[in-house]
């Protein structure tokens, strides 16, 4: 088991780096999702639509 | 007289339709997310309570678990994203280029984190954090390849002309790769050999080997999430960027 180990400084601090970045990657995945898709929402609430669905009108 | 008939896509080709893309990656994302989780619950279970301490290294075998994944997915992702150059520069695909855009800052974190855990991982078996030695220095130069590449996408406004310029720069950099994979046997290195793709085979007792493999998959697995969400978020993103040409040219012309 790893907390009885000698290098636990070494292997707890890789384990951790891995788990801050990894987090950090997922966290900023998803809010950039959300914020496109916001953005998305508020042109099409304004109205705007894509050229291709104008002209299928 | 002559008819001009417009060609009819191939299933390939349907299938990479940005617009087909975001219909039916949706369904990806949650059995994608569920395995992910499921490999790093019995990745990190082996990890920490069921493998032996290596005859050599003692418990710092455990930190192979993550740097070995992370080094894996700094070479397999920047692989991804020099197939998809080949994509944008051959067939012009608009999904190539996306999956090219999509991928870069997933590549330079696991760059990163290889480059991170394998100091931590040196110190106690080498006695040192870091060296200037053919693995290392090629993995740090991926690194910097990465940071490149992110910087071009955002120097750009026209994404369709950088996906191309991107596209050449990605395919140059890809001569990195193999120097990165055979540096261990063209140079003198503190850098252990392969031991895991080797041409006959792992050369790992088993009891190290299944951990190893198992969170290699389990970081596969979470490095296709997000490639898939990435992708997803880009084409909206462009959607966007398109409505707001749009609306900019309506606002002209009113």
């Amino acid at each position: 088991m790893i907390l009885s180990g000698e290098h636990f400084g070494f292997i707890f601090g890789s384990y951790l780096g891995v788990l801050v970045l990894v987090a950090a990657l997922i966290v900023w995945v998803i809010v950039d999702d959300r914020r496109v898709k916001a953005r998305l929402r508020a042109l099409e609430a304004s109205g705007i639509r894509r050229r291709s669905e104008s002209d299928s009108k | 007289m002559t008819t001009v008939s417009a060609k009819k896509p191939n299933w390939f080709s349907s299938l990479a339709h940005p617009g087909n893309f975001l219909a039916w990656s949706r369904y990806l994302v949650w059995p994608l997310a569920l395995l992910t989780v499921a490999a790093f619950a019995v990745g990190l279970w082996f990890a920490f309570w069921n493998s032996p301490d290596d005859y050599q290294m003692g418990d710092m075998v455990r930190v192979m678990y993550v740097h070995v994944p992370n080094a894996w997915l700094s070479q397999f992702v920047y692989a991804v994203m020099a197939l998809s150059a080949f994509g944008t520069l051959v067939w012009r695909h608009p999904l190539a280029d996306v999956a090219n855009k999509a991928a870069a800052p997933l590549g330079a974190t696991f760059t990163a984190l290889a480059l991170f855990t394998g100091s931590l991982w040196g110190r106690p078996t080498w006695g040192t954090y870091w060296e200037w030695d053919g693995r290392m220095t090629s993995t740090l130069v991926l690194l910097l390849i990465y940071l490149g590449i992110i910087a071009l996408w955002r120097a750009f406004d026209d994404q369709l002309r950088a996906g191309r310029i991107i596209a050449i720069v990605t395919l140059v950099g890809a001569l990195n790769i193999p120097v990165i994979k055979f540096s261990v046997d063209w140079w003198n290195t503190l850098h252990q050999p392969a031991s895991v793709f080797t041409a006959n085979g792992p050369r790992m007792p088993l009891p190290l080997l299944i951990p190893l493999l198992t969170m290699m998959l389990a970081f596969t697995l979470l490095f296709s999430l997000l490639q898939v969400l990435r992708m997803r978020t880009e084409i909206l993103r462009r959607r966007a960027d398109s409505l707001s040409r749009q609306a900019a040219l309506q606002g002209v012309a009113s």
